[in-house]
């Protein structure tokens, strides 16, 4: 019957739509994995310099993602960084002395939150925050005082120009 | 001078004229939408014409620009030895802008044109009068099921010409080029947002299929009732289908990407 043979093709059609949907759902994007949409709980740290840290940045302990930057705010009192971020429910087992650093993924990676336990026997809460924090290490500050130590313990120009050719060419 | 600014006058007010044609007729085609519905045979025969004939050509086309991303992107990005990012590379290209913009652009010129072909066809040799003289509303029984079949088609187009890129960049980044299979599906996984990319780029895909078959069905339907009313119509329908896509691309793109 023609007019079966058109339905059976558009259900084909439709069901191939809504399959590939699903798989870049699934597939290509972040849904499967950890949804810290509305679950978790979130704890903030405050920081002198957050780098180039934005919101969805991950947040990982160990090397794993346990949760994600949420909001990053500017106390502007004490001129810090406040870095909000939401963790997974099921890792609700963080000692209140964790400390988190801003860490660099590789030399031209992003920036994400590293998390170290600490030995306290308490569990942070939804709300609490992260007293030990380490800031970001940004680059150019770092080369800028390495170059200055090089330059002033050999006394002279040449050897600073020199020692900044190395490093441009070791950050390639 | 006077006759310039007389032209010029006459066109601005033509083009101000025919856009208000078509936005009553449009509303005049909505209010068929819920006849639609109760007649479904009408809305399946069309998702047909417009739709499943479309597959092969969007399959086609969805694999091809998926294999040129990943050469081209892996020769980019192997100069900065990122070549694990193809992935990302690939499927945001392709989620965000191609998918939904390569396949609206085919769309209106596989099923748009044939639909404007079709509709003022029917006018010039006078079916439309015809069905009036029935008392039948032709914009609800002709042009209603075509618009609404062209708007379900077109994210379901889109979303498969993006599954089927990627899988083509998948191939020949992998496949071909030796990228790390891990590396390229968690990377991937890891940037392309599900709120982000993937609806964001359903929307557009939604508003692209609205746009072209509203431009298609519009044209049919005011074409002049002649063979070569019929054929400019034709011609119109997927010149301003192909602006329109591309101008509400960058404004679509502006508003979900813009800001941050």
């Amino acid at each position: 019957m023609y007019s079966r043979t058109i339905e059976i093709w558009v259900g084909i059609f439709v069901a191939l739509g809504l399959v590939s949907l699903f798989l870049l759902a699934m597939k290509v994007s972040n849904l499967a994995e950890l949804d810290t949409g509305g679950r978790g709980y979130i704890i903030t740290a405050r920081f002198q310099n957050v780098g180039s840290l934005r919101p969805r940045a991950p947040v990982s302990m160990a090397g794993v993602r346990i949760g994600r930057v949420t909001k990053v705010g500017f106390d502007k009192s004490s001129y810090e960084a406040i870095v909000e971020m939401r963790i997974s429910g099921e890792y609700d087992t963080l000692p209140t002395d964790t400390s988190a650093a801003i860490l660099t993924a590789g030399l031209l990676g992003e920036q994400y939150v590293g998390l170290t336990p600490g030995a306290e026997e308490e569990y942070l809460k939804d709300g609490d925050e992260i007293e030990l924090t380490q800031s970001a290490l940004v680059l150019e500050q770092m080369i800028s005082r390495f170059l200055f130590n090089k330059a002033e313990e050999a006394g002279g120009t040449e050897e600073g120009k020199a020692e900044k050719k190395a490093t441009g060419s070791a950050k390639r | 001078m006077v006759t310039a600014l007389q032209w010029l006058g006459q066109w601005a007010m033509g083009a101000v004229h025919k856009l208000g044609r078509a936005h009553l007729f449009a509303l005049h085609a909505l209010s068929g939408f819920p006849q639609v519905l109760v007649r479904f045979p009408l809305l399946v025969v069309q998702v047909y014409s417009v739709g499943v004939l479309s597959i092969l050509l969007v399959a086609i086309s969805g694999l091809f620009v998926g294999m040129v991303l990943g050469l081209q992107g892996y020769n980019v990005l192997s100069d900065f030895g990122a070549e694990e990012s193809l992935g990302v590379m690939v499927a945001a290209s392709l989620v965000r802008e191609l998918g939904p913009v390569v396949t609206a652009l085919l769309f209106a010129g596989r099923a748009g044109s044939a639909l404007t072909a079709e509709i003022g066809l029917m006018k010039a040799t006078e079916q439309l009068a015809g069905m009036e003289m029935m008392a039948v509303d032709p914009v609800k029984r002709i042009v209603a099921p075509r618009f609404l079949a062209g708007i379900v088609s077109m994210p379901l187009l889109a979303a498969m010409f993006s599954i089927i890129g990627v899988l083509g960049g998948y191939f020949v980044g992998v496949g071909l080029l030796g990228v790390d299979e891990g590396a390229f599906r968690s990377q991937m996984q890891a940037k392309i947002d599900f709120h982000e990319d993937i609806v964001n780029g359903v929307i557009k895909s939604l508003v692209f299929g609205v746009i072209v078959t509203w431009i298609a069905v519009f044209e049919g339907y005011d074409a002049v009732p002649t063979s070569e009313g019929v054929s400019r119509a034709t011609t119109r329908s997927v010149v301003y289908s192909a602006f329109a896509v591309l101008g509400w691309d960058f404004v679509l793109t502006a508003l979900m990407f813009g800001k941050d």
